[in-house]
């Protein structure tokens, strides 16, 4: 029986109880289940014996998870296999995120996350405790949402060398210059329409500054590329201020512009490039595309849905599965 | 200008370069790269010395009847062409910036020139857009001088946009 505890109960969390509510699903792959506590910020509902979803499902409808435990102290009193993480993103500290999977770690416990703000800050860190407790720290969300990527580069082209990853990380981004592409209009409007639509949030400086897709640049080149970098190590260009004059001019050479996120050996960099019009990694609306060089498998594209509840939670379910269907003890 | 390269056979005995750079200097031409080839000695025990410069084309051949003249033997000589090309996008106040100065920053290396340009001014102290192709004497070199250019833009606050570069090592 394997009991899973989910730490954070935005868009992400809630998708993930859904899936897990359709138990016919799901224990195919992983056997029998229970979820023993779920918590977010203001609220909790634990019971070793197994909570109901639907029930922490409606809660949260109506407003939030009724008072209880906080996640530290779930951490410390409730027995549980698995976590998972899901806590809003903070890049710079990493938190409360980074504190959790520590404790998570610390206990013995696995732990699937889809926050990019702990392994920004200490990816080194985390994959050594891991080590070091014989745990597996899972985090195929944190980049390219649905997309393989994290499980493909380190298993499905395993003995290759990657030479560079280069591609789209953040589909708000994508939408805006793939409409600037296709309508010649300015990139304010573009961006007020993509707020209207809920594609950008009311503050898209996230993205568009290419912050977000520098902190996943970062995952991408530590967990597997080997190195050993930091968010300072990316060399970052948004796109705020591209003109739609420039698609015009890049057009009659055959060209668009895209915000490329790109490892090599010659550095990190997420900068507006010239992309041939029909270059694989030209993808249009929201979806996010990677192109993976290495020295035996040679060019590898994934292109795919880069975020949505229920897509990053796929990829959730996907490290949960992953996790479990290579011990043969459960 | 143009990038060329000749070749000449010099004796094994000092003051020989010097008559072959000395026309280059009073034509205005500017020296890009000196390479001895010593493992290629002639029967006569001349040594081939192959000189890269950038010269205005005109003088091309008063140069090489300079050199000539000094009784030095030109084994050949050829203009370079320009082997590495690229496209970049600039958006920002080019104009504004000296536009001049960002041209000429690529133009002066002597191993690149921006070769071709399209600017788009849509309003009067708005940001315009150029696409810049800029040729070099080879991918290395034109690396080099996107380098330089950045470093350019940087400073004056313009956005670069740069090709993707798909080449697999």
């Amino acid at each position: 029986m394997i009991r899973i505890a989910i730490f954070g109960f935005g868009a992400v969390g809630q998708g993930v109880a859904e899936i897990l509510m359709n138990r016919e699903r799901i224990e195919r792959w992983i056997g029998e289940y229970r979820v023993v506590a779920v918590a977010d910020s203001k609220g909790s509902i634990c019971d070793e014996n197994g909570i109901s979803l639907k029930e922490a499902l409606e809660a949260k409808k109506k407003g939030s998870l009724p008072p209880g435990m906080s996640v530290m102290d779930i951490i410390d009193s409730i027995d549980f296999d698995v976590a998972i993480e899901a806590t809003p993103t903070n890049i710079e500290t990493g938190e409360p995120g980074l504190s959790y999977i520590k404790a998570c770690l610390n206990k013995g416990c696995h732990v699937v996350t889809s926050n990019k703000g702990p392994l920004v800050v200490a990816y080194k860190e985390l994959a050594e405790l891991a080590e070091r407790k014989g745990v597996r720290l899972m985090f195929e969300a944190t980049v390219g949402g649905a997309m393989p990527l994290i499980k493909l580069a380190k298993r499905d082209i395993a003995g290759n060398e990657i030479l560079s990853i280069k591609g789209i990380l953040n589909g708000t981004c994508n939408y805006i210059l793939s409409r600037m592409e296709q309508e010649r209009l300015s990139y304010h409007q573009i961006l007020s329409e993509a707020q209207e639509l809920k594609i950008a949030e009311a503050n898209a400086s996230y993205d568009v500054e290419g912050i977000d897709s520098a902190a996943k640049l970062v995952i991408l080149a530590n967990a597997v590329m080997g190195m050993d970098v930091s968010f300072n190590d990316v060399e970052v260009v948004g796109i705020t201020s591209i003109t739609p004059e420039a698609f015009e001019i890049a057009m009659e050479k055959g060209y668009t512009i895209r915000l490329i996120a790109e490892a090599s050996r010659d550095g990190l960099r997420v900068s507006p490039r010239l992309l041939p019009l029909h270059h694989p990694l030209a993808v249009r609306g929201t979806l996010n595309a990677v192109l993976i060089q290495t020295d035996l498998a040679r060019e590898i594209f994934v292109i795919g849905r880069g975020a949505g509840k229920i897509e990053t939670a796929s990829a959730i379910i996907s490290d949960l599965i992953d996790i479990y269907s290579h011990d043969s003890s459960n | 200008m143009a990038i060329i390269s000749i070749v000449v056979e010099l004796k094994d005995q000092p003051g020989q370069l010097l008559k072959v750079i000395e026309p280059i200097s009073k034509l205005g031409g500017n020296i890009l790269s000196i390479i001895h080839q010593r493992d290629k000695r002639t029967p006569l025990g001349r040594i081939p010395v192959e000189v890269s410069l950038q010269i205005d084309e005109k003088k091309v051949e008063e140069l090489i009847e300079s050199i000539k003249g000094h009784g030095i033997i030109v084994r050949s000589y050829n203009e370079v062409r320009l082997l590495a090309t690229t496209s970049i996008l600039l958006v920002g106040h080019i104009i504004h910036t000296d536009l001049g100065d960002t041209i000429n920053s690529i133009d002066k290396t002597g191993y690149a020139e921006v070769v071709e340009m399209h600017i788009s001014m849509p309003h009067l102290n708005e940001p315009s857009t150029a696409m810049v192709t800029i040729s070099a004497t080879g991918k290395e070199k034109l690396r080099e001088a996107i380098n330089l250019l950045r470093e350019v833009c940087n400073k004056k606050n313009i956005l670069m946009i740069e090709p993707l570069n798909e080449e697999s090592t």
